[in-house]
């Protein structure tokens, strides 16, 4: 036991153990400081991201801060059975798995024209029977245009409109894909892609790559791709106007369920599953896993794919994440964005744009 | 009755220590995770989920054996003023160890997300998706988690004051048992 009356300590012994304590403390604070980001001015954070999108599509309060204008679609996926060799997930049984999707413009701005960008997105949420989840957010591009985040930051500041003309600067892209060689087969791809005419006839990719787990163990990387059955693909006309997109979506659904193959392509050893700029060698082998069908629409203002975050890392077992850095990336930003316009909800209906809205 | 005890119970002891370190650990794995774009964020985030419920689970079985032990007085001489702040800090660090699992679990829940512990693990959600709800308990689950850390500095500045400068028993309390000649 503790003597009850331990001898006096001198003042300076006191001061001495007062900074001790003092120094102790700074040190964690420290510590959690630079953990959290504060004094590593360096690091690339979530926000950081996002604000960038921001600035170069300005704040519009309640939209996705990427891939802003679009519109809700409900439906199912029936799976075929094809898959389940390479995966434990119920998903891909011959069953049905009922969606919520969303089709999309890659912008930050809800009011952008449908001519704007040559490209469309689709994210698809699974609800699984045994309650697990498989998110996916896949782009109409066969790669994405970088391979790591910071690449794509630097894209996105070399995008910025100079406060002097209110565009980027016309030098700063051309710079940017010049010190970036692995942008090539993204920019060849664009020379060749022109905006479509519908959401229905294209082809929606996962980009990013992942890993397949069946029983035993055995991992296979996989990239999947979503295959329209609807053949008349078309460029959009020059007097298709701002907003074709939901018209034409609207159109095709009130004639029918919109059909896609859900087609995983496997990998070959040493492919890279860790480089979404890289394309696959062509060739390699397929599965066809099932059919995504969309029955409906709903205006994303109101619709149940308004609150949820496409995030590609929620995934069922069955399915992993590869290395890829972009999915990490891509579920830290969604984050931000996500709680940035959860907290804003109640703005969307005021600022509705006419073409983001239209069921 | 029995006189109380010079140090804590050795379960009480257990306990603290253990949570000590999966709280601190716990803290700056959150702090890491959402501030980084890389794959860190990842793992840390598949750390912090199942290390959330289990200091969740800790803490119920550390109230009751706080409940069914008696713990060491604070010295007779201690000014009130320290005794309160001791009382309240406590209790503050037990309530916000508790709320912030729940906060978090609550919070993924509203988000509509799979409460997903692990690749096959699932918890049952806590609250409907709704984002209103989200926007909050995501603000708070921050907030409170920068006053746990706060309150842990407090904690762990005032141990040292108490084992360096007073040198009244209080960090040994928690530190060693009562030895075989107690």
């Amino acid at each position: 036991m503790l003597d009850p009356s331990p001898p006096p300590l001198t003042p300076l012994a006191t001061a001495v153990r007062l900074v001790g304590i003092a120094a102790v403390v700074a040190v964690a604070a420290a510590a959690f400081a630079y953990v959290s980001g504060r004094l590593d001015p360096q690091r690339l954070q979530p926000r950081d991201m996002v604000n960038a999108l921001q600035t170069n599509n300005g704040v519009h309060p309640g939209y996705r801060r990427n891939h802003a204008k679009g519109v809700c679609v409900i439906g199912y996926f029936e799976g075929n059975g094809q898959l389940q060799s390479l995966s434990t997930s119920g998903v891909f049984a011959q069953a049905r798995t009922p969606v919520v999707g969303r089709f999309a413009l890659p912008s930050g701005n809800p009011y952008a024209p449908d001519t704007s960008v040559p490209l469309r997105s689709l994210a698809v949420r699974f609800n699984l029977a045994n309650g697990q989840q498989w998110r996916t957010g896949m782009n109409s591009m066969p790669v994405f245009p970088v391979g790591t985040p910071q690449a794509f930051y630097a894209m996105l500041q070399a995008g910025t409109p100079d406060p002097a003309t209110g565009k980027p600067k016309p030098d700063a892209m051309p710079a940017f894909f010049a010190a970036h060689p692995e942008t090539g087969p993204f920019l060849a791809w664009v020379k060749g892609a022109k905006p479509s005419a519908s959401y229905a006839t294209e082809t929606y990719n996962s980009i990013n790559a992942f890993y397949l787990t069946n029983t035993d163990g055995q991992r296979q990387a996989v990239r999947w791709a979503v295959v329209p059955e609807a053949t008349d693909s078309a460029p959009a006309g020059a007097d298709a106007g701002a907003d074709f997109l939901q018209a034409d979506l609207a159109q095709r659904l009130a004639g029918g369920p919109l059909r896609w193959t859900l087609r995983m392509t496997l990998a070959d050893p040493g492919d890279p599953v860790n480089d979404a700029s890289k394309a696959w060698p062509a060739g390699r082998k397929t599965v066809d896993a099932g059919t995504l069908v969309l029955e409906r629409m709903q205006p994303q203002i109101t619709g149940q794919c308004r609150d949820v975050n496409y995030d590609p890392t929620i995934l069922p077992s069955g399915i992993e994440a590869s290395n890829d850095p972009l999915l990490a990336a891509r579920s830290a930003a969604y984050a931000s964005s996500y709680l940035r316009r959860t907290s804003e909800v109640d703005q969307l209906s005021a600022n509705a744009p006419a073409g983001g809205t239209k069921p | 009755m029995k006189a109380r005890p010079e140090h804590f119970a050795p379960a009480a002891r257990v306990l603290h220590w253990t949570m000590a370190v999966l709280l601190i650990a716990m803290l700056f794995i959150g702090a890491g995770m959402v501030s980084t774009v890389s794959e860190r964020h990842e793992w840390l985030l598949h750390l912090h989920k199942p290390l959330g419920i289990a200091i969740l689970a800790l803490v119920i079985v550390r109230l009751l054996v706080r409940w069914f032990t008696r713990q060491p007085p604070l010295p007779a001489d201690l000014p009130a003023i320290q005794k309160l702040a001791a009382k309240l800090s406590h209790w503050l660090l037990y309530a916000l160890m508790f709320i912030l699992p729940l906060v978090g679990w609550a919070m993924i829940s509203a988000a509509g997300d799979p409460v997903m512990l692990g690749a096959s693990v699932q918890l049952p959600a806590i609250l409907p998706a709704e984002p209103h709800t989200f926007a909050l308990l995501r603000k708070a689950h921050g907030f409170l988690a920068y006053l746990l850390f706060l309150t842990v500095l407090v904690h762990l500045a005032a141990a040292l004051y108490h084992g360096w400068i007073r040198r009244d028993g209080v960090l040994q309390s928690m530190t060693s048992g009562e030895g075989p000649h107690a």
